[in-house]
């Protein structure tokens, strides 16, 4: 029985490339031009969202002070620079910061994950992973790393959800009063669906962080053998710290510990009486 | 120790060429003895087939040793079978049970077109080596041995490096489709010698580049690390990413001294 193939009169049997490849642009930017160089961006800008994480993390703890440090530690962020930068600029810098470490961040993975895509062709590519029509076997990867295409998009919805909360007070069940952050915080926080949210999130982050941490090492390229063994241990690390401190913030809401009824400021609704008020409970703790 | 025998049912893609579709189709294999490969336990599917009138099951092989890296198969999801640092021609169906289901399919990658059923191109690889996979050197009479002096640790790690056959599996394991493994292999055993060390900024470049004319970006799961029959380590990955970053600052530096 002759055979003949198909495909053998075209060049279907040569590997085509995935995509076409561009001028090369200056310097700094043709490292964005490749896949090897945008995870490198995914990972500095990662280590910056980690430190931010961390450090939103730490400087919540001081909800645990009272409604009025709270208050002072939110005004101390507006006041960042001292006397000598004007108010609220310097907060500015690390918001625009914040916001282009995002950008990036999120652009470099969704720009990576379709070239993924493109390169899995001839398999499928369901959820963010090339799929087998005979099924294949993870053997290393762990439930951390398969889901990153998946905690990623949740953690930025959350963040929308986050912000439109207790940054912009858009949502009715907060109450919002500009400049009482212990009531807007124990106000949204005491809802159970809420604080489902702040849980389910943060455990997206947690498992976001847990492969992230490894993972960038890794994308650095900042790899020695007698280190390599820390690496997991300090993700995990991180992940639990991340975890069990933004969970304290929901859980001892609903349990009782930040309650609005210690808010000795919570009776104001305008900007100026809640300063006022807490400028006062300052002075006189003060003296 | 005496020979015993089992009987298996095989799921094998059959596709007739590459712009064919191709589908899964059932083979009973009878009497496999525990003691053969299962490259041949595929040899006596195929013979049966023929004696039956049928197209025999395309696959690749060639040294059945595990140095050639010719075989390939994804074997129940896996790059080369359930075992850790085996080729498919090392895997024996004493691993198998009785009466075992066993799903073959190609290596999948959109940059290895299937040629035949199993028979695939890895062309795309060879594109890879002959972006700079090599080194430039004057070929005279043969230097003195110990001429050039390479460092324990250093022969040691580029060895390691150098173990890669080149077979594909990290490409086929990887949920990215993604070369990075073969890629850093490559680059790594030339890099980290001295003979490899004037081309080396050039090297990672263009290597890198024309990967990624391929294949996709790696997310750092470390499938390949498991697929792969020469057990070649992620921490080659990481030698290449720093390289790869450095050689864009590097090369900016060697272009402006003309």
């Amino acid at each position: 029985m002759a055979q003949t193939l198909p495909g053998a009169a075209s060049n279907l049997r040569d590997p085509q490339p995935i995509r076409t490849r561009k001028k090369p642009l200056p310097f700094p930017l043709n490292i964005w031009q490749s896949a090897v160089g945008r995870k490198w961006v995914m990972a500095v800008t990662g280590v910056g969202l980690l430190g931010f994480v961390l450090a939103h993390m730490i400087g919540n703890f001081h909800v645990f002070e009272g409604p009025a440090e709270l208050h002072e530690y939110a005004e101390a962020l507006r006041g960042l620079g001292g006397g000598i930068i004007p108010r609220l600029w310097l907060l500015w810098v690390l918001r625009l910061g914040l916001i282009a470490m995002f950008g990036l961040h999120i652009a470099a993975a969704y720009t990576t994950k379709e070239i993924s895509r493109k390169a899995s062709d001839n398999a499928g590519f369901i959820s963010g992973a090339k799929s087998y029509p005979g099924g294949s076997d993870y053997v290393a990867a762990n439930y951390a790393s398969r889901t990153m295409r998946w905690t990623g998009p949740i953690i930025l919805l959350y963040l929308i959800f986050h912000l439109a909360d207790l940054t912009w007070g858009w949502l009715p069940h907060t109450n919002y009063t500009k400049g009482d952050p212990f009531g807007n915080l124990s106000n949204s926080l005491s809802n159970i669906p809420v604080a489902a949210i702040y849980i389910v999130a943060n455990v997206a982050l947690a498992l976001h962080i847990f492969h992230g941490t490894w993972s960038l090492f890794q994308s650095l390229g900042l790899n020695n053998p007698k280190y390599n063994q820390a690496r997991r241990g300090l993700a995990a690390g991180l992940a639990g710290v991340i975890l069990l401190g933004n969970l304290t913030f929901p859980i001892l809401t609903q349990a009782g510990v930040i309650d609005n009824a210690d808010n000795p400021c919570a009776s104001e609704t305008t900007e100026e009486g809640a300063v006022h008020c807490f400028e006062e409970i300052l002075e006189a703790e003060g003296e | 120790m005496s020979e015993t025998t089992i009987n298996v049912t095989l799921e094998v893609w059959r596709q007739n060429g590459p712009a064919d579709k191709g589908h899964f189709e059932t083979y009973e294999a009878r009497d496999i003895s525990t003691d053969s490969s299962f490259l041949e336990m595929l040899d006596i599917v195929n013979e049966q087939l023929i004696k039956e009138e049928k197209v025999p099951v395309t696959f690749e092989s060639d040294c059945r040793e595990g140095i050639c890296g010719t075989c390939s198969l994804m074997i129940n999801g896996q790059a080369h079978g359930p075992n850790k640092g085996q080729a498919t021609c090392q895997l024996h169906m004493r691993t198998f049970k009785n009466g075992d289901h066993i799903t073959i399919e190609p290596f999948r990658a959109a940059s290895f077109p299937v040629i035949k059923d199993l028979a695939i191109s890895r062309a795309a690889l060879d594109s890879i080596q002959h972006a700079g996979g090599y080194i430039t050197v004057s070929t005279g009479s043969a230097p003195d041995a110990n001429l050039t002096p390479v460092p324990k640790e250093a022969a040691d790690v580029a060895m390691d490096a150098a173990a890669c056959i080149g077979c594909g599996a990290c490409v086929a394991a990887c949920p990215n489709s993604a070369a990075q493994l073969f890629t850093s292999a490559k680059i790594n055993h030339l890099n980290l010698l001295p003979q490899g060390q004037s081309e080396r900024w050039k090297r990672v470049e263009a290597m890198v580049d024309t990967m990624e004319d391929f294949f996709g970006t790696c997310t750092n799961h470390g499938e390949c690390h498991e697929a792969c029959p020469k057990e070649i380590s992620l921490d080659f990955i990481a030698f290449m990413n720093r390289d790869y970053v450095k050689a864009k600052i590097k090369n900016r530096k060697l272009a402006g001294q003309k």
